[in-house]
């Protein structure tokens, strides 16, 4: 009996498996031994093995911190703006005005565009000669001369991140209104009733009612923000002056330009940890949160 | 749910408040709709104003030339040509990668939901790392595997490769879906004489049809997004999607921009329309995926 | 790898000494090429249909971004993805160096090579040896709006650096241009080729004689210091920074620079009314010089070179002996000019490319300036442009960056 469930499943399971596993396993492996092994073909030590040490190069080097911590404050960041933006909006939307349904369904609609038209999108409106954003705050006299938003190392990675979060906001919005339509509207009525105001019934009705949301959606941005890849690639390219350069772009660097297969391969390892251990921190956070 | 009034509270007391939130939506309306409607602009506008110092944010005349273009062009090196193969090829992969993963995934989601099999909880585990891995550890032994396969620079392998992600998330999103249908319903089928492929088929399938229509949404726009891969293996019309297009437009000798806004706006013309004719559908998928343990 | 090497090399000269008459009918190439504007992907595509139609062999010519070109030649080359490839004159030597493409010297050696531009057979040699075949034959040049210069008084177009920047601050001073000069100074290669032609012209360069790395020259320093600070005083455009060439042209034909340095193409470009509103107002002319030096360019020449995994190199030569040949490169020429001297005296060609930039070339030619031509070229590029821009923003003096580059340079040259 058991012997035939278990045939039965393997057999729904298997088409899966082999697109999946078969995709994946070969070139899984091969990286890991590149990251081990000396594969560059400029380098008379072409084909040594190299033990951990690449692992240690990439470590000790001051690129590869340096480009964890532009990583670390462009998912932080983008993922907090999203987070804090969304959660408003949402409470905004959950309430009834005029106008309202209208906004609901057209909240979406930066999700909705691809990432590549949305890096495209921001990079024409940021342009410094002929952007748009330039001609506004120029009307508005909050600038008095035009900038160069992608040209300065001190604005153009505030920019992807706003890039970013115009279009990935609307996702949290759709979250956290599921959620609080979710919320029991009693509550919030007997709350009045003992006199909280709009505040305290925030504090301590919909913050609590929400958190899961919230951690979910953390969760999942920064692990998908941890990766990105295309924002970077068709606004800025890692300049200037390095300023955007990511740990996933240097990656792309690494392998596509330098021909480095060994040091791309590491650093590609190296993301696939640091994503590994925040997943973990998560799924341990949450445990946590859910014994309370 | 609550019980939603149809009309408007516009009582001495709550008039601020109302008033309040109709300018907090404008200012929302112009956050979400200004960029789009800018694209909108530029891709109208002559080059000339595009170029223009100061920017005329309503210009003098427009054309709908470079529209006209994409559809009718037929010199194969005009972007506006490149673009609507391009175009082409996104649609038939991310409509062939949807059918695909639907079919493999929701057999796997099922198996993973309702049949008892040794090894499960750890290959769903294994499932979900794939989910945490990178392109870029996989891209290098990958390109020389398809090379030697003579895979690159087509559509079919491409879908291959885009299924070995998107089969995962259906897999993910669809168990949970078939896990809230009660196995009761399996077991009087299963009285009834019915195979159990007969149950899965006319049984769950039906009942599920709801997540799998969500899902198969969000397959097509994970696949209708997809650059990275896209960027590696394709070089050609023949397999080349609508993301790459529009990179190269971004990238060297391309001094129209509006042509940039046009390719934008017709490359977000299906999903935009589809996540809006769907939203509920696409609530339901997404959040199905998202608040899990 | 070495041995592969040899064993197709021998291979290749033994059939190239006896099988000339003997090529299959059916053979089909493919090539990889760059969409760009000298050679564009029509005229690339009308010279491929000739090639098929004169000697039957079949081309499939791809065409990718220049961003994408290296990648998809390196991670294809050694499997054998393509027959043909175009390059940048900075790669032959790392291409070389990793066994990728067919040394070609002895093919190339047959050619009548006096007719043939120094500076595009530089672009396919490593090593005294040839990798490829010359093909685009471009060097950067000096692009003026004589109106607006004219509006501040100046009937002439500036010899050098110190005359273009008193022309500069007398067109600021006057209000004619906000910004007179535009540089593409993006985090990419077009950094590096402008970089390259200013250092150049201050008496400067990247390496010695003996390809060893000589970043902290003190000319180089002079060079990257005169660069801050035209962005300090206000005469570049800030802007500059996030440009690449075409963001250059687009705001030159916009009329809002004065100075630019940008490829040929912009010649025909800037003339053209559906992308220009200057048409008739700019000059191309040599870039400026100084005591040291009266002129200097970059080398931005493109060879067609054979990858190794090449099945029918002799067709592949043949292939590009075609797209090369005096016929084709008159021809095409409104965009890029030819690698032949000979060329250079056809009135077709002349009234095709126009003559003002057949003029200047011929100037132009003399002062060419090649970027290291190194195995590891990318990384110490990769490096410069990071170290550049750091300079141009006036986060690091130039002697901190370029002292620092030398550093990387030296461990790169020993790996």
């Amino acid at each position: 009996m058991l012997r035939e469930e278990e045939r039965y499943g393997y057999a729904l399971i298997t088409p899966s498996m082999i697109v999946v596993f078969g995709i994946i396993i070969i070139p899984i492996i091969t990286t890991l031994v590149y990251s081990f092994v000396n594969i560059d073909p400029l380098s008379s030590h072409n084909g040594e093995f190299a033990g951990l040490g690449f692992y240690q190069k990439a470590l000790t080097s001051s690129a590869f911190w340096e480009d964890l911590g532009r990583t670390l404050y462009f998912t932080v960041a983008s993922t907090a703006i999203e987070t804090v933006f969304g959660l408003m909006i949402a409470l905004l939307l959950n309430e009834e005005f005029p106008g309202v349904r209208f906004l609901r369904s057209i909240v979406i609609i930066p999700w909705a565009i691809p990432t590549v038209v949305n890096g495209s999108l921001w990079k024409l409106m940021l342009n410094g000669e002929y952007g748009v954003i330039n001609a506004i705050l120029m009307r508005l006299h909050l600038i008095d001369a035009y900038q160069s938003w992608l040209g300065n190392p001190a604005t153009a990675m505030l920019c992807i991140i706003v890039a970013d979060a115009w279009k990935m906001t609307p996702l949290a919005v759709i979250f956290f209104l599921a959620a609080l339509q979710g919320i029991d509207q009693t509550r919030y009525e007997a709350a009045r009733v003992d006199g909280a105001g709009a505040f305290r019934s925030f504090f301590a009705i919909t913050l609590p009612a929400i958190k899961p949301t919230i951690m979910v959606i953390i969760v999942m941005r920064t692990v998908e923000k941890f990766k990105a890849f295309d924002i970077f690639y068709l606004m800025t390219r890692g300049g200037p002056a390095n300023s955007t350069k990511t740990l996933m772009y240097d990656t792309y660097l690494q392998a596509f330009t330098n021909l480095n297969y060994s040091e791309a391969a590491t650093l590609a390892y190296l993301i696939v940890l640091v994503v590994v251990l925040m997943t973990l921190i998560y799924i341990r956070m949450m445990k946590r949160g859910d014994e309370r | 749910m609550k019980q939603r009034g149809r009309r408007w509270d516009f009582s001495p007391g709550k008039r601020g408040r109302t008033l309040l939130y109709m300018a907090l939506g404008l200012l929302l309306t112009l956050a979400v709709l200004g960029p789009v409607l800018w694209m909108f602009m530029t891709s109208i506008m002559r080059p000339v104003d595009l170029t223009a110092k100061p920017l005329k944010l309503i210009p003098e005349a427009v054309t709908f030339e470079r529209f006209r273009q994409v559809f009718v062009s037929n010199n194969g090196s005009d972007p506006a040509y490149v673009f609507r193969i391009a175009l082409i090829n996104s649609f038939i992969i991310a409509a062939a990668v949807t059918l695909l993963s639907l079919i493999v995934g929701s057999l796997s989601a099922y198996s993973f939901a309702h049949v008892r099999f040794r090894g499960k909880n750890g290959l769903m585990l294994t499932i979900l790392f794939t989910y945490m891995l990178t392109p870029a550890a996989l891209i290098i032994p990958l390109y020389r595997i398809y090379n030697q396969f003579g895979w690159l620079d087509k559509r079919g392998p491409l879908i291959i490769l885009y299924l070995s992600f998107i089969v995962p998330f259906i897999i993910w999103v669809m168990q949970d879906f078939f896990g809230s249908i009660s196995k009761s319903f399996e077991e009087a089928a299963q009285v009834d004489g019915a195979t159990r492929l007969q149950t899965l088929f006319y049984i769950f399938m039906p009942i599920a049809r709801p997540g799998a229509i969500a899902t198969g949404i969000l397959a097509f726009l994970m696949s209708w997004d997809e650059f990275f891969y896209s960027l590696i293996f394709t070089s050609s019309l023949s397999a080349k999607t609508m993301p790459v297009a529009i990179a190269e437009f971004n990238g060297k000798f391309t001094i129209d921009y509006g042509m940039i806004s046009v390719a934008g706006i017709l490359g977000s013309l299906i999903p935009v329309a589809i996540t809006v004719i769907f939203q509920k559908y696409i609530v339901m998928g997404m959040t199905a995926g998202g608040v899990k343990e | 790898m070495k041995k592969t090497l040899c064993l197709i090399l021998t291979l290749v000269m033994l059939s190239s000494l006896c099988a000339f008459g003997a090529l299959a009918d059916d053979v089909t190439l493919n090539a990889i090429f760059m969409k760009q504007a000298g050679y564009s992907e029509d005229d690339v595509l009308a010279m491929t249909q000739a090639f098929t139609e004169a000697t039957g062999i079949q081309v499939n010519p791809t065409f990718v971004a220049y961003e994408e070109l290296a990648p998809k030649i390196l991670t294809s080359a050694a499997s054998g993805g393509y027959d043909v490839i175009l390059g940048d004159c900075i790669w032959p030597a790392q291409f070389a160096k990793a066994g990728l493409v067919l040394d070609v010297t002895d093919r190339v050696s047959a050619l009548d090579l006096d007719d043939i531009y120094q500076g595009a057979l530089d672009a396919t040699r490593y090593e005294g040896k040839y990798y490829g075949m010359p093909w685009l034959n471009d060097v950067k040049y000096m692009f003026v709006n004589m109106e607006l210069l004219k509006q501040a008084g100046i009937e002439e177009a500036p010899a050098t650096w110190d005359q273009l920047i008193e022309d500069a601050k007398a067109c600021k001073e006057k209000g004619i241009c906000e910004y007179p000069i535009v540089g593409c100074y993006a985090q990419a290669e077009c950094l590096i080729c402008d970089y390259t032609c200013i250092a150049g012209s201050f008496g400067g360069a990247f390496v010695d004689e003996n390809n060893q790395p000589t970043l902290d020259k003190a000319e180089n320093i002079e060079a990257l210091d005169f660069m801050a600070q035209t962005l300090k005083d206000g005469l570049c455009n800030p802007k500059s920074l996030e440009m690449i060439e075409d963001d250059v042209l687009s705001t030159f034909a916009a009329g809002n620079a004065v100075f630019a340095i940008n490829w040929t193409y912009q010649y025909a470009s800037m003339n053209d009314e559906s992308q220009s509103s200057v048409v008739g107002q700019g000059v191309i002319t040599p870039i400026p010089g100084t005591d040291k030096a009266q002129s200097a360019t970059v080398n931005g020449g493109m060879p067609l070179m054979i990858t190794a995994g090449c099945k029918h190199p002799d067709e592949a030569w043949e292939y590009m002996l075609f797209l090369a040949s005096k016929e084709m490169q008159a021809k095409y020429c409104a965009n890029a000019l030819p690698i032949w001297k000979s060329l250079y005296t056809d009135p077709q060609v002349i009234e095709t490319a126009g003559a003002e930039v057949v003029a200047a070339s011929q100037i132009q030619f003399d002062f060419i300036q090649n970027r290291p031509m190194v195995p590891y070229y990318n990384e110490l590029s990769t490096a410069m442009q990071t170290e550049i821009q750091l300079v141009l923003l006036g986060q690091k003096t130039a002697e901190e960056a370029l002292t620092g580059l030398q550093a990387v340079a030296l461990e790169l040259a020993d790996r």
